[in-house]
């Protein structure tokens, strides 16, 4: 008997009994949907993670002040008492011969006015490298100089967000003045747009000299330093080197907490690998409770349908007839199931990927072909154990149950 | 003379239940030649049923032997035992056993399908079987749409549709009313005397052998008596 007769047959069954099929095929269905789910969005944030790390710049450490001894997100800061100051800048700057440039930040946030606009901003306190570090661009005049941070200059770079909200389209806000919490600041230039890293709008930020931001907030710290390794390979003799300077310039305490972007894509892959372990797990049971729920309702179909099984024998049907017969039936509901999830998954990446556009989420052809796969799988597993039970029926025993 | 369509020589069947031995069969010969009309009478657990497995290769004796048109069952695998069922012998059963979600025309083309016939041919083949038992205008209906008659009607056309050797019944008028069975009998005896089709009915009614040509009785799985019957000669 060819395979699309045992198909025909297959479909005769699933259609006397579609209630029951559907509710068979939920496991399945939700097996196959969370694995859809897990390589589609997993996927998509490893990527979206790469990509906005490209755009960050590249080979960049990041200096916190504190001892951290577990891997995880920087202490918040008051936690130590030994903070960054601007001369442990310097010393890297002068003493740092694996770096590639080297820059405070000092964060902190206010209030920016021109005459009666104003807006709450981020302001960052940075020295003249933070431009090529973070691969900024410029679109109108210049970035924060040597010369500014040294003379505690009211300087500052404004993105294209502020520039619109505050100053329209009319005039250009080069050599304008604003007033960043009640102290005036000249604009020196803007930066190009950047949009969005991390959910965080870069173009909605305000620079000034790492100095005249210590002055505004009246600290005398810096929030983090940022270097750059000069390229892939010297990322680790780097940070050995910013550990041996730093702790050499701070007495030979080690008080500070060196990060790669390597370790913060390790962070990342944790955190995936966490919920990629959780989804893969609930995929796993799915599907297994899947298996197992058809497997149950074969063997109960076998059993209703004993009498069946010794009519189609006892007219010519062959063991390996009735075998294919209920692997058949198996199969396609399993992968009924598989589709079902996969048509839910692709639902799903969808409406993911219309509210977080930023995020690349796509069903891709190999991840159907894993779902189609996995159903496959399971069906056939699920299937030979009651196909067998029904082939190996002895026909007269058969003909004869009530 | 040409071959026997059923050749049994000494043929026994013993059920093993563990430490038990039940002999269902006991040493059977019988010979049915092509286009004779038979009834296998005896009281309830004397064997028919047994035989009737054997016959219809359905099952294989334990001991002796067992040809249908020729062919020593002794000799075939499980597959083509199937085979010989599909193409060989027609089953009509006392409970009909017709699949119940299946329109009558499916459920005659069955033995086809296992054929590996054309769903055209099948077609075909199977609307000619509804018709040689007045069936045409009933293809389409599934078994709880019809009558027990019709339903035993269906499954004869089932067992007809790939021109076996021999139709095989077990007790097929004792699911069904006195005056219905009769016409299922008479049917059988129309395709008998029509078609020329070997009809082998197992029954434990005696009045029901009667209108066969020959009488083969059966007690403690031992032939009794063998006998034909005169009264059919209209
Ligand atoms: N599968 C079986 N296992 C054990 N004993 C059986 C089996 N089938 C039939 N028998 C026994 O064989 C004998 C003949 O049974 P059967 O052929 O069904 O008789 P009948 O059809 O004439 O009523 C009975 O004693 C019955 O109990
Ligand atoms: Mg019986």
């Amino acid at each position: 008997m060819s395979l699309f007769e045992h198909l025909s047959i297959a479909f005769d069954s699933i259609r006397a009994n579609p209630v029951r099929t559907f509710l068979t095929t939920l496991g399945v269905l939700i097996g196959v949907f969370s694995v859809i789910l897990l390589v589609g969005l997993g996927d998509a944030v490893r990527a979206y993670v790469l990509e906005t790390f490209a755009g960050v710049g590249s080979n960049l450490l990041q200096i916190n002040a504190g001892r951290q001894e577990t891997r995880g997100f920087r202490p918040s800061s008051g936690t130590t008492k030994n903070k960054l100051t601007m001369r442990d800048v310097e010393v890297l700057e002068r003493r740092g011969f694996m770096l590639d440039g080297v820059s405070p930040i000092v964060l902190g946030s206010g209030e920016l006015r021109v005459a009666e606009l104003r807006r709450n901003v981020i302001v960052i306190g940075v020295g003249p490298r933070y431009v090529d570090l973070r691969n900024l661009e410029m679109g109108r005049g210049r970035f924060i100089d040597e010369d500014d941070v040294d003379h505690f200059r009211r300087s500052v770079v404004i993105g294209q967000t502020i520039v619109q909200e505050l100053f329209g389209d009319k005039a250009s806000p080069l050599g304008q003045t604003i007033y960043i919490a009640s102290t005036p600041f000249r604009v020196v230039g803007v930066t190009k747009k950047k949009g969005k890293t991390f959910g965080f709008d870069m173009d909605d930020l305000a620079f000034v000299p790492a100095t005249s931001a210590q002055d505004l907030f009246d600290v005398e710290t810096v929030t983090h330093i940022l270097a750059r390794a000069k390229d892939r390979n010297t990322v680790d003799p780097a940070i050995a080197e910013v550990k041996d300077v730093l702790a050499d310039a701070r007495g030979g305490e080690a008080d500070f907490t060196v990060f790669s972007q390597d370790d913060m894509m390790d962070m990342v892959n944790n955190i995936m690998g966490t919920l990629t372990f959780f989804l893969g797990a609930i995929a796993s049971i799915s599907l297994l409770v899947g298996g197992i729920g058809i497997m149950n309702i074969m063997l109960v179909s076998v059993k209703e349908r004993t009498r069946e099984i010794g009519v189609r024998r006892a007219v010519g049907a062959r063991w390996a007839d009735i075998l294919l017969q209920f692997l058949v039936e198996a199969v396609v509901v399993s992968l009924i199931g598989g589709l079902l999830g996969l048509g839910l998954g692709f639902v799903t990446i969808r409406i993911v990927a219309y509210f977080q556009p930023d995020l690349p989420v796509a069903l891709s052809l190999s991840n159907v072909a894993m779902a189609i796969g996995f159903s496959l799988a399971v069906g056939v597993l699920s299937g030979v154990f009651p196909a067998l039970r029904a082939a190996d029926l002895d026909p007269v025993d058969a003909l004869r149950y009530e | 003379m040409s071959t026997p369509v059923i050749a049994l020589s000494g043929a026994s069947r013993v059920y093993e239940m563990g430490a038990e031995r039940i002999e269902a069969l006991r040493g059977v010969d019988l010979e049915v030649a092509s286009g004779e009309f038979l009834a296998i009478v005896g009281p309830s657990g004397s064997g028919k049923s047994t035989l009737m497995n054997v016959i219809g290769c359905l099952d294989r004796p334990t001991g002796g032997a067992y040809a249908i048109d020729g062919i020593d069952v002794r000799d075939l695998d499980d597959d083509a035992l199937a085979d010989l069922r599909n193409k060989k012998i027609g089953f009509v059963f006392q409970s009909f056993n017709l699949l119940p979600r299946q329109t009558a025309i499916d459920n005659v083309s069955l033995p086809l399908r296992y054929a590996g016939v054309s769903r055209r041919e099948r077609r075909r083949a199977a609307e000619a079987a509804l018709a040689r038992v007045d069936l045409a205008d009933r293809m389409d209906h599934r078994p709880d749409q019809l009558s027990g008659g019709q339903k035993q009607r269906v499954a004869i056309a089932r067992a007809l549709v790939t021109n076996p050797s021999l139709l095989l019944a077990d007790e097929p008028t004792g699911a069904l009313d006195q005056k219905t069975g009769n016409e299922i009998i008479a049917l059988f005896e129309r395709l008998n005397a029509d078609a020329g089709v070997t009809v082998l009915i197992v029954t434990h009614d005696r009045e029901v052998a009667q209108k066969t040509k020959r009488t083969i009785t059966i007690v403690d799985g031992r032939i009794a008596s063998d006998e034909a019957n005169v009264e059919v000669s209209a």
